[in-house]
């Protein structure tokens, strides 16, 4: 496993392009793209303002930079460095801004949601959907990128519409059984929409792509619903992580309950491996200690290590309670993810923070337990494998496979606390980012094998 | 001992009375006798001569014999006197009588003394049970004192329970109100969450027509030059057609998606028929044994099983390739059958254990460990030769390893050579077969090519065909009715051809050398595989690859590609279920 040295970043905003060439990063208001492979600065381009999101086009050719502060976007081209183009949505504000699927169209959302622009980077031509709902996930692009799902709030009912992409249609309209829709996410085969209402009430609706309603479950009624939701990449399983700390797996063909994944403090189970992180002070020979230390051996010394260890079950994990009287409480399943393969599937519990379980989605079993020494800040499956890597808010990264795990430290000095990890689209690399610099590490693939 | 003498006191003096009347003509005053009397109380040998002495003394000693004597005769004893002599004393007989007396006497004691034996016994039983009724009559008391208590204690609780419903109730009754209140209270908050709802919505659409009126300048894209779209076309106009187009691929979309699950599920089915038939195979051939047995033993039920096993025999072949729902019956009752004759089978067997269990060691048994007991020690015997063979061997062997380790290196490397020779006409016949599969799928697309030429040539012969049918219908029918019959034909030849376009485009997918070599090995070894496996369904067409590389017939050319067509798609459905 090889580092590369640290770049500086601001806003966590380093993204590789989807074809893998290039790697995008900010500072302040410059954007700089790289060789994704050898690191080499190929453009560098100013932006009129602190850059607050950046987003590629899905054929790599186009890079968006939405400065929501003054409700800006700039776009700029990598294949003519002076082409430009600066979107300005004036009075009305911005709030997200995001590409749609054909790269040719950018789709800004204005304050207080009161609509979203399309503008076409194609034609002169700006199209305006009305009534955009302000929730958590509002708009979602099936994976072909034909169509896109809006929900809108019109009367105090939530509807949703459903669009043709390549020339913005409306094709589907039709309104929902749910009290404050709360998010939607299309099926990878683009022809089944999930539909979940707020947290105060357990609901999940499934749409078919006509606007159908196939199915709607409901777990329980009165106490804090649906945290989070995940489709399996095969679409045969929806996954649905909800407040009472359980995740529910539907099927495809029912659209009935499989199983419930409970999520507790004690694992009892013979057949779950539980991977302990522990740290270990590195133990220095009195005789080989010089004076002045050597840079090396005093950063060595400062810098603890850690590794991971095979717990005997029973094991308790470290369980936080949760605040009672505060909103949004740290309780219950917040993420979860399957792996590219079906396989496998990861979850987080919200008030079980150090703990990440990875199901055997074939056994329908809990098969490990990695239990880190501080909350998981976040974690993404490689995208060809079933790989998972992990990161803590501490310099190391954390990789699992089904052949075992490990914990790397990444080289060099200073504080390097990693809060974000994404994966390059070969499965080959990966970005590693803090909220001041990023890294990128390289896995051979020899390792893996 | 008090007891005793309170007692023997009122006997003496009752006595003392019955003397008094003959004792009356005495000089002697009553009170004195009753003084004597009383001093015998308290008896002491002393007194007791004293006052015999003075119950006789000489002036009274007639009086006194004959006083006896009445008493004597009156208590049944013979007169002291002589019968015959008149006032002679018979002194044998005072004698008797003094000795019957003393006996008497005697016997008196005794049984006075059994007597006050007894009754101290009987008192102190007395005591003993005047004890216990004490006792007893404390325990009353007591246990009367604490079923009071409890009574009291019962009926405390009683009213603490009675208390405690009445809590639960009043509880039942708040938990009802707080709810009413909380409903009342939800559909209090969702009103006004849809006033505020609505207000807000109000606002909204005031600032949007603010924020839209005010012509804003600011509102607007600076481009350098428009780009081109990503696919090269240009963007279509939004017409009533691009509508209808859309709807239509949404629906293939869906449609696409529904055939595919179906295909799956096609899928599983069908290995779950094969996986049925195969049991019910095994299951038929464990049985045969055991079915005579039943068959004799309850015939009618049976029978009717052997004609559904017949007509099972009939059409098996076919049978399976049904529709679940024509042969559902059937196939549940057949396999309800078998599975009742193997439970029977399976209890009878353990029948046949338990009684093995209980009847004791038969005579096969025995025998049974009678030659068990040979066998091993034959085989023992074998042990020990085999042993000593594997000695000499290894002796042999390190006595060879000694003389000369070039000779096993070049043995070793004689191996090596022979592996490396038969690893290498492994590799040619796998090129071998490689070419082969490349000239299979060189054919498979020029036939593909052909094909598509075919279609053209079709599709111009429908153009002129429909066109004639068009000219000719138009002279007597209505015009509308003509174009919507006309659209309808044509549309749906299209999508047969659309959809076998894609079936055509698929394998080469799979087959594509543009893939890296390893996957491409494998889908070869897929392709190869879903053909063996589809030999036997393929009517006994065992070498469908090199028929097809002599003839190049496009006829078998496209019936070949539809099955390997199939047969890659199933194969790609069931790549996907394999994860």
């Amino acid at each position: 496993m090889n580092f590369s040295e640290l770049f500086k970043l601001s806003g966590l905003l380093g993204r590789f392009s989807p074809d893998g060439k290039c790697l995008a990063s900010c500072i302040q208001h410059r954007l700089l793209v790289r060789d994704a492979s050898s690191l080499q600065i190929l453009h560098l381009y100013t932006c009129l303002d602190q850059i607050q999101y950046i987003e590629w086009s899905s054929d790599s050719l186009f890079i968006l930079c939405a400065m929501y502060k003054r409700g800006v976007v700039q776009v700029w081209s990598l294949e003519q460095p002076d082409w430009h183009c600066k979107i300005d949505e004036g009075s009305a504000g911005l709030v997200a801004s995001c590409w749609s699927p054909d790269g040719r169209h950018i789709l800004n959302t204005t304050e207080f949601h009161l609509r979203i622009t399309v503008w076409s980077l194609c034609t002169k031509s700006v199209s305006y959907i009305k009534y955009p709902k302000a929730c958590q996930q509002g708009v979602a692009f099936t994976k072909d990128g034909r169509y896109m799902a809006v929900v809108e709030r019109r009367d105090c009912k939530d509807f949703i519409s459903i669009f043709v992409c390549n020339n913005w249609q409306l094709l589907r309209h039709f309104d929902t059984e749910s009290q404050d829709l709360f998010g939607i996410e299309w099926a990878p085969n683009g022809c089944v929409l999930a539909a979940w209402d707020t947290c105060l009430e357990y609901k999940v609706l499934l749409y078919s792509l006509d606007g159908r309603l196939l199915s709607s479950y409901r777990a329980y009624e009165w106490p804090l619903g649906v945290k989070s939701i995940a489709w399996s990449p095969s679409s045969q399983f929806l996954a649905i992580g909800s407040f009472d700390e359980k995740v529910r797996i539907l099927n495809h063909v029912t659209w009935k309950k499989i199983t419930e994944l409970d999520h507790p403090a004690t694992i009892s189970s013979k057949n779950t491996i539980v991977y302990k992180e522990v740290e270990k002070s590195p133990t220095v020979d009195t005789e080989r200690l010089t004076f002045p230390p050597t840079r090396a051996l005093a950063s060595s010394l400062f810098s603890t290590q850690s590794k991971y260890e095979i717990s005997q079950v029973p094991v308790s994990l470290q369980y936080t309670k949760p605040v009672a009287d505060r909103a949004n409480p740290k309780v219950g399943v917040g993420m979860l993810a399957f792996s590219a393969d079906n396989c496998f599937l990861a979850t987080k519990n919200d008030n079980i923070p150090n703990a990440v379980w990875i199901w055997d989605i074939r056994k329908l079993k809990l098969s490990v337990v990695l239990e880190q020494l501080s909350s998981i800040q976040g974690f993404q499956w490689d995208p060809c494998q079933p790989r998972l890597a992990v990161c803590t808010g501490s310099s190391r990264v954390y990789l699992w496979s089904p052949a075992g795990c490990v914990v790397v430290q990444v080289p060099g000095e200073g504080d390097f606390q990693i809060t974000s990890i994404s994966w390059h689209p070969s499965g080959d690399s990966m970005l590693l980012l803090s909220k001041e610099n990023f890294c990128v590490c390289y896995l051979e693939r020899e390792e893996v094998k | 001992m008090g007891d005793w003498k309170a007692i023997t006191v009122p006997l003496l003096s009752s006595d003392s009375k019955n003397i008094f009347p003959y004792t009356s003509e005495r000089k002697r005053s009553p009170t004195s006798m009753n003084s004597q009397v009383l001093r015998l109380s308290l008896p002491s040998p002393k007194n007791m001569y004293s006052f015999f002495g003075a119950f006789c003394t000489e002036e009274n000693l007639e009086q006194s014999i004959s006083y006896i004597d009445r008493e004597l005769t009156t208590m049944g004893f013979p007169s002291i006197y002589a019968e015959s002599k008149g006032k002679e004393l018979n002194l044998v007989s005072i004698i008797n009588c003094m000795n019957e007396l003393l006996v008497l006497q005697h016997k008196n004691l005794r049984a006075q003394e059994e007597v006050e034996m007894q009754h101290l016994k009987l008192g102190s039983d007395m005591d003993h049970l005047q004890n216990c009724y004490a006792k007893l009559k404390e325990q009353l008391e007591l246990s009367k004192r604490e079923i009071v208590g409890l009574q009291e204690r019962d009926r405390q609780l009683q009213s603490k329970n009675r208390n405690l419903h009445q809590l639960l109730k009043n509880e039942k009754d708040e938990v009802q109100k707080l709810q009413n209140i909380i409903s009342s209270r939800a559909t209090q908050y969702n009103h006004d969450m849809k006033r505020k709802e609505r207000e807000y919505n109000k606002l909204k659409e005031r600032l949007h027509q603010l924020v839209m009126n005010k012509k804003d300048k600011k509102l607007a894209m600076e481009v350098l030059n428009y780009v081109g779209r990503a696919d090269g076309k240009r963007g279509a106009w939004r017409t009533d057609k691009t509508e209808a187009r859309n709807e239509e691929e949404m629906y293939k979309v869906l449609l696409s998606d529904y055939e595919q699950r179906q295909k799956q599920l096609l899928l599983e089915n069908a290995e779950l028929k094969k996986i049925l038939q195969q049991m019910k195979k095994d299951i038929v051939s464990l049985l045969p044994p055991q079915k005579q047995k039943p068959k004799e033993r309850s015939e009618d039920g049976l029978v009717l099983s052997d004609q559904e096993e017949d007509i099972g025999e009939l059409n098996k072949e076919n049978m399976w390739e049904l529709s679940c729902e024509t042969v559902r019956e059937q196939l549940t009752n057949s396999i309800r059958k078998q599975w009742r004759m193997l439970k029977n089978h399976v209890e009878k067997l353990d029948n046949q254990v338990s009684r093995g269990h209980s009847g004791a060691w038969n005579e096969k048994d025995v025998i049974s460990r009678e030659a068990h007991e040979l066998e091993t020690e034959k085989l023992e015997l074998e042990i020990q030769q085999c042993k000593e063979m594997i000695k000499t061997q290894q002796q042999l062997l390190q006595q060879q390893l000694t003389c000369d380790d070039d000779t096993t290196l070049l043995l070793q490397d004689c191996y090596l050579l022979e592996e490396r020779e038969r690893l290498q006409e492994e590799w040619r016949l796998f090129r071998e077969q490689k070419k082969n599969f490349e000239k299979e799928r060189k054919s498979f697309t020029e036939a593909a090519i052909r094909l598509g030429l075919e279609r053209k040539a079709f599709e111009e012969d429908r153009g002129a065909w429909l066109k004639h049918q068009f000219l000719s219908m138009t002279a007597d029918c209505k015009p509308e009715n003509v174009t919507t019959s006309a659209f309808l034909r044509s549309s749906d030849p299209d999508i047969r051809l659309v959809k076998s376009a894609s079936r055509q485009r698929k394998p080469p997918f799979v087959l594509s050398p543009a893939v890296s070599p390893e996957p491409c090995q494998i889908s070869q070894y897929i392709t190869h595989n879903s053909v063996a496996s589809e030999k036997p369904a393929a009517d006994n067409m065992p070498n469908l690859w090199v028929e097809s590389d002599d003839k190049e017939g496009t006829e078998e050319c496209t019936k070949l590609w539809e099955d390997s067509g199939v047969g890659t798609l199933c194969r790609n459905l069931h790549m996907e279920q394999l994860p």
